[in-house]
């Protein structure tokens, strides 16, 4: 029964995905004036694409085209171990929070090495910033989940996840830190503004778009879907380990329905706070990244100091 | 029995060597074996055609390499049956001075250690008959390289052996030396032979350290002998202890590359032949990991927790600074020294915080980051010999060992890159290699850290587990650097255009078998995990907190609810994401692929050139880090009639270690200006050496009366 919840769960976060892109592009459209397409767009576009005729480089090795199943696969590994709409989830166990941050770095390596297959200046480019951006959000999406794990003293989300439920409204400066560092680690990593802008395509400031130029066609529709798994699992990230309230500890049916609402509801905010993020901030210049990415890891380290200063049981 | 297998590793390797001179002696080798069959003229027939003039020396490096297979098979199934028995088997040799006879000891540590090298020299042994085959001989003796092989390989499987001092040194120095002329193998380069002369230094010095550090334990120890099991019962005060710990870390830290001492490694690492710096990066390291294991934790036993800091803030140097220089490097086999020396680095992290949580009273968790560490010095020298063994074919094909010069190998070699894949996937600690799982079971061993009493230390090893982390995401970006330049993208020089897989079968039997171990290890950790518990068993006393904690299935080294991984469960999850995903878009007929022009901004003519290299793949690290390395930059341009019209640009790039014009150099300067105030003494005027004497005499007699 846990494992056909958790196989139910995972088909859902996968079909949600483009739903909560399309929602994100929705608010952003409506900030800016600008008239929305339909919330169901990315859905269109991801069928639109895999009917399409893929078009490969002729200098492209066997590489380039494997690469986007296994960024695809490796994404949705990393979301099978995340509860969304019931705590306890079985998956959780067979991978905990290292190994997820692990298979976001592994869907990472292969996404880089395609940009550089072809051997084009913009998928180097592409790459190299990528895996800068990476070097420092990693460390510092790791210091956030420390401070987590080592308050709930166990890196198995699920556990984690109910851990805090249980110990009800606390207000710990420890999980704010945390919170903002996992926000800042979130925006860089799913290439939103300030750091990357998703909108561009062909300018020399593009870093995502730049390593997946040469895709088409279902190669393609694999990578925008697994990024916008990514987008959704930081969501659920955030929503789910600082404000938890509202997952289903039981398996009923209202529980799980209500679990549901409460999850939309949560994403549709975090949604609503990063389309207003987005439309008041300006792209910075590249090498502020790494200002902004050390702010997070500094948020991190005092997360994680401030549990162990103010917060330990000794 | 396991001891026999154990010495006839030794001898296998050592044979092997004397087996390699016989390479110019044909008539003789020929003489001697007719007379042993001399009633067999059947047999003399084949044996004359077996060992026919032309193929001769190909035959004596075949059976050469064959005597180095089977000693590393004999020191696997050493390794591994004692391993599984946890026996520890003790033995006299009469060698030596005979008042001195030399200990044997062979316990799970070693027994670990010697699996290391067996599974390493049993690929070596593969690899070299068809690496050896293109050298020159006349320029570079095959004698030379396999006698020295074969006493490099034997001493460091006696340094394991060695129960005393006496014998441990010896050894070592049997190590140190041979690795010397394996070094200076190629001595037409002068850069060579620098790199042997300062490796040489560096040992011996290190060396030395070693000696006073069994000299301070020693002169504790009952009755001043230097048998390990007097020195294990020495009772030191924790000043004199201290003493000898740094005596050691400095002495085996130089061997094991931390920095700033590492400055030897990358200079010899790359200049010896491709098998040879497989096996001195990939396990002669380890053997200097053992030494200061064994002397720390076994002979001085008291563990102060001050020792575990030191070790834990060295190595997160070492480790910080072996990736940021690596990924400078745009000489492959330099790049892979030093990620060698942030390897080491991580695995002394992890047991400096095995040696806090020992002192602070917590072995079970002392024994989960001792086996994170020891797990990780397995993996080290699984993928780092992949690595190197990988960078001698590339060398073979490439002419070259810049990377700058390489790019789009993957087509020409299918085999290598996709084995040269998995080498990079497991370094990288990507899930579902090995590599992972150490790094894992070494985060689980930081985040225990609440248990710890002391503040300082709670707030200092989580900051500890983020530089390891960093260390980790910059391994990954170097390591996507080095696979991308190397084999993706298009050929960057005429000789990578033309590369070709190589045909030799036993090249490529190696490096699999290398790979496959990686990811069996990825896959199912727990069984090694089993036998690095024994060894912790055995030189702690303590096993991992959590029981059953390393099923075929499940890994949880806490418990099952603070941490577990299952890595076949998720390779089977992946396997059926990626299987569905695959299937069901490939079911569309109309969506076959169509192969066309790169994509080129409608300019048209993309270029080779155009790419990007190494140095622009890291530029950005080298803004963001600018302190880390001395960096010479230099753009010259030259402008033409016109103004503003540029005609030439040449770029230049120059990166240097901090170490060497920081520390090295000075020593040199004051080496140099001691050597020459020395110097005035020798006026070579013979009276004025007989005066000495004489008033060397005078003193002398002066002091006895």
């Amino acid at each position: 029964m846990n494992l056909l919840i958790a196989i139910m769960q995972t088909l859902l976060f996968i079909s949600l995905a483009p739903l909560l892109a399309g929602w994100l592009k929705w608010c952003k459209c409506y900030l800016q004036n600008r008239k929305a397409p339909s919330l169901l767009q990315p859905y269109r576009d991801l069928l639109k694409l895999t009917h399409k005729q893929p078009v490969v480089s002729k200098d492209a090795s066997w590489l380039f085209i494997i690469a986007p199943y296994i960024i695809f696969s490796a994404t949705v590994i990393a979301i099978t171990v995340i509860p969304l709409i019931t705590v306890d989830l079985p998956t959780a166990a067979s991978a905990d929070m290292i190994v997820l941050v692990g298979f976001l770095a592994f869907a990472r390596f292969f996404l880089v090495l395609a940009g550089l297959d072809v051997g084009t200046a913009f998928g180097g480019m592409g790459s190299s910033r990528e895996m800068t951006i990476s070097s420092m959000a990693e460390p510092a999406m790791l210091m956030a989940v420390f401070t987590i794990t080592m308050t709930a003293s166990t890196t198995n989300l699920s556990f984690a996840i109910e851990h805090i439920l249980q110990e009800g409204l606390v207000l710990r400066p420890s999980y704010i830190f945390a919170l903002f560092a996992l926000i800042l680690v979130a925006i860089a990593e799913t290439g939103r503004i300030p750091v990357d802008n998703p909108a561009t395509h062909l300018e020399l400031t593009m870093i995502h778009e730049a390593m997946i130029l040469e895709y088409s066609g279902r190669h393609l529709a694999l990578i925008e879907w697994a990024s916008q798994l990514k987008l959704m699992l930081y969501g659920v990230l955030i929503a789910n380990i600082f404000f938890p309230w509202g997952m289903a500890e039981t398996l009923s049916l209202s529980a799980l329905g209500y679990a549901l609402l409460a999850i939309m509801g949560k994403l549709g905010v975090l949604a609503i706070l990063l389309a207003l993020s987005e439309t008041l901030f300006a792209k910075m210049r590249l090498f502020r990244v790494q200002e902004f990415l050390s702010f997070a890891y500094l948020l991190g380290l005092l997360g994680m100091l401030s549990h162990i200063i103010l917060e330990a049981s000794r | 029995m396991i001891l026999s297998l154990a010495y006839a590793a030794v001898w296998f390797s050592f044979l092997s060597g004397l087996l390699a001179l016989l390479i110019r002696q044909r008539q003789s080798v020929i003489a001697l074996l007719h007379y042993s069959c001399r009633t067999q003229p059947a047999w003399q027939q084949r044996l004359d055609a077996w060992l026919e003039q032309s193929i001769y020396p190909q035959r004596i490096q075949q059976m050469s390499f064959a005597l180095l297979g089977s000693a590393g098979i004999c020191a696997i199934s050493a390794g591994v049956s004692n391993l599984i028995s946890q026996s520890i088997i003790t033995d006299q040799l009469s060698l030596g001075l005979p008042w001195l006879p030399w200990h044997v000891r062979f316990d799970s540590l070693s027994a670990l250690f010697y699996l290391i090298i067996g599974i390493a020299i049993f690929a070596v042994s593969c690899y070299g008959p068809g690496y050896v085959k293109e050298n020159n001989e006349q320029e570079h003796p095959f004698a030379v390289l396999g006698l020295f092989s074969g006493l490099f390989i034997s001493g460091m499987l006696l340094v394991l052996l060695a129960d005393d001092a006496f014998f441990f040194m010896i050894a070592w120095e049997l190590m140190s030396v041979a690795s010397y002329f394996l070094v200076a193998f190629q001595h037409e380069h002068s850069a060579n032979r620098r790199a042997a002369f300062i490796y040489l230094i560096m040992a011996e010095v290190g060396a030395i350290a070693i000696i006073l550090a069994f000299g301070v334990l020693a002169s504790f120890s009952e009755g001043g002998t230097f048998t390990f099991e007097a020195l294990r019962q020495a009772s030191l005060s924790a000043t004199w202890a201290s003493v000898a710990f740094i005596l050691a870390l400095i002495g085996f830290g130089m061997k094991a590359g931390l920095v700033p001492l590492h400055v030897w490694l990358p200079e010899a690492h790359p200049v010896a032949p491709s098998h040879i710096s497989a096996l001195m990066s990939g396990v002669m390291l380890k053997v200097a990991v053992y030494g200061l294991i064994r002397f720390s934790f076994d002979l001085l036993g008291d563990i102060h927790w001050q020792w575990g800091v030191t070790l834990m803030i060295l190595g997160a140097i070492s480790a910080l600074g072996g990736i940021l220089y690596a990924m400078m490097q745009p000489n492959l086999k330099r790049l892979l020294a030093y990620s060698s020396v942030e390897n080491i680095g991580i695995i002394f992290m992890v047991l400096g915080l095995s040696m806090i949580f020992l002192a602070k009273g917590h072995p079970n968790l002392a024994a989960l980051a001792f086996i994170a560490a020891l797990f990780h010095a397995f993996n080290h020298a699984l993928f780092k010999n992949l690595l190197f063994l990988g960078a001698g074919i590339i060398q073979h094909q490439v002419h070259s060992l810049n990377i700058d010069e390489m790019g789009g190998l993957i087509k020409r070699m299918p085999h290598t890159s996709k084995l040269f894949l998995i080498a990079c996937m497991s370094i990288s600690s990507l899930p579902l290699f090995n590599g992972f799982v150490s790094e894992w079971l070494a985060f689980q061993a930081a985040l225990q850290v609440d248990v710890l009493d002391n503040a300082v230390l709670r707030s200092l090893i989580p900051v500890m587990a983020a530089a390891l982390a960093l260390t980790a995401a910059l391994a990954a970006a170097c390591f996507v650097k080095l696979f991308g330049m190397m084999f993706l993208g298009l050929p960057r020089s005429r000789h990578a255009a033309k590369a070709e897989e190589t045909q030799d079968k036993g090249i490529l039997a190696s490096l699999s078998l290398l790979a496959g171990l990686c990811f069996l290890f990825g896959i199912f950790p727990g069984l090694m995990l089993n036998l690095l518990e024994n060894v912790a068993l055995q030189t702690l006393g303590h096993g991992l907190p959590n029981s059953s904690a390393a099923g075929w299935l499940w890994l949880a080294p806490v418990s099952m609810q603070q941490a577990s991984y299952a890595a076949p469960i998720v390779l089977i999850l992946t396997l059926i994401a990626g299987g569905i995903s695959f299937h069901y878009l490939r079911r569309d007929p109309a969506v076959k692929l169509r192969h066309s022009d790169t994509w080129d901004c409608g300019f048209g003519g993309l270029t080779p050139r155009m790419q990007y290299t190494c140095s622009s793949f890291t530029m950005p690290f080298r803004r963001i880090f600018a302190k880390v390395w001395r960096i010479d930059e230099k753009i010259d341009k030259k402008s033409g009639n016109m103004p503003q019209q540029i005609t030439d640009i040449h770029y230049q790039l120059h990166i240097e270690d901090h170490s060497w014009p920081r520390i090295y150099h000075p020593i040199e300067h004051s080496v140099n200006r001691i050597a020459r105030l020395v110097s005035r003494m020798q006026t070579g005027n013979i009276r004025v050496y007989l005066s000495y004497s004489f008033f060397t005499l005078i003193f002398l007699l002066w002091v006895i009366s």
